[in-house]
């Protein structure tokens, strides 16, 4: 992992939460959307926060769909969950809103679960369909490791 | 009745919300690391790449069902019963469907972390 990647993922994390919660000021100041009058969702555009809102979750979706182009999915979804914990922190300090023991639990959940993931491995590198039996196995040498490598050195003649 | 029509909407939204994001991840495999790929070739052929992929139109269409399913399924139940449960089963699902579909490693720290998230965003939202 490198610092542009764990920027990606940060990314992620960051533009989700930012993007919701101005989407959600946004469309408070709106007001009511009824189905019968439906043009007033384009209206709805037209307010800073929603527009803001809609930029931030498009950086987003971009941020998330580089994520995936190098990273599990399984490895993505926990390492980027922590927006929840991020807007928890923001209605605390910055809204000054009461944040429940219970609401603190699922913070020290969600963290918990980040620092699992974020140790391992970010991708599952799969065997080639002529290797030798086995699953596929995150990050490791599998069948091309140095011990398989040298015997391949010393068949082809010392060519790798 | 009206909790039966919460709970398959709240299955609908996972359902969809799960193949939006299995997709998603198999489309963006099939592009390749998209850093490389735009300091290789430039923005343009990323664009090109990732347009040209059917794949991603399909996940782009889940996601889109999955939102309009939690629209309706938030008319029919409350909102802290439908958001917490449906973001939970969703990351319990993808760890499934990552298993399943994409071969991905989901070894004992993997599923930790997605038990754990989805408990904690299930008490977060609750």
């Amino acid at each position: 992992m490198t610092f542009r990647k764990y920027l990606v993922l940060a990314g992620v994390t960051v533009f989700a939460a930012a993007g919701d919660s101005m989407l959600s000021h946004g469309m408070k100041q709106v007001g009511n959307i009824s189905v019968h009058n439906i043009g007033s969702l384009f209206l709805a555009v037209s307010n800073p926060w929603v527009a803001i809102g809609i930029l931030l979750l498009l950086a987003f979706f971009a941020s998330y769909m580089n994520a995936l182009s190098w990273a599990d999915l399984t490895y993505v979804l926990p390492a980027s969950s922590l927006g929840y914990v991020l807007l928890a922190l923001v209605a605390r300090f910055a809204l000054h809103e009461q944040v429940s023991p219970l609401r603190w639990a699922g913070i020290a959940l969600i963290s918990g679960g980040v620092g699992f993931v974020a140790g391992g491995p970010s991708l599952t590198h799969h065997q080639d369909p002529g290797a030798p039996s086995g699953s596929a196995h995150s990050n490791s040498v599998g069948a091309a490791g140095p011990r398989n490598q040298q015997q391949v050195r010393v068949a082809t003649g010392g060519k790798p | 009745m009206r909790h039966l029509y919460t709970w398959c909407g709240i299955l609908l939204v996972v359902s969809f919300s799960v193949v939006g994001d299995v997709t998603m991840s198999r489309a963006m495999k099939q592009v390749g690391d998209l850093h490389a790929l735009r300091q290789r070739f430039g923005i343009g052929t990323v664009i090109c790449r990732i347009f040209s992929n059917s794949t991603f139109f399909v996940a782009v269409a889940a996601m889109a069902v999955s939102f309009f399913s939690l629209l309706f399924s938030l008319s029919w139940g409350d909102v802290s019963l439908v958001g917490p449960a449906a973001a939970s089963l969703t990351f319990i699902g993808n760890a499934f469907a990552a298993k399943l579909f994409l071969r991905e490693k989901v070894d004992r720290r993997r599923w930790m972390a997605a038990l754990l998230v989805a408990g904690g965003v299930a008490l977060l939202a609750g």
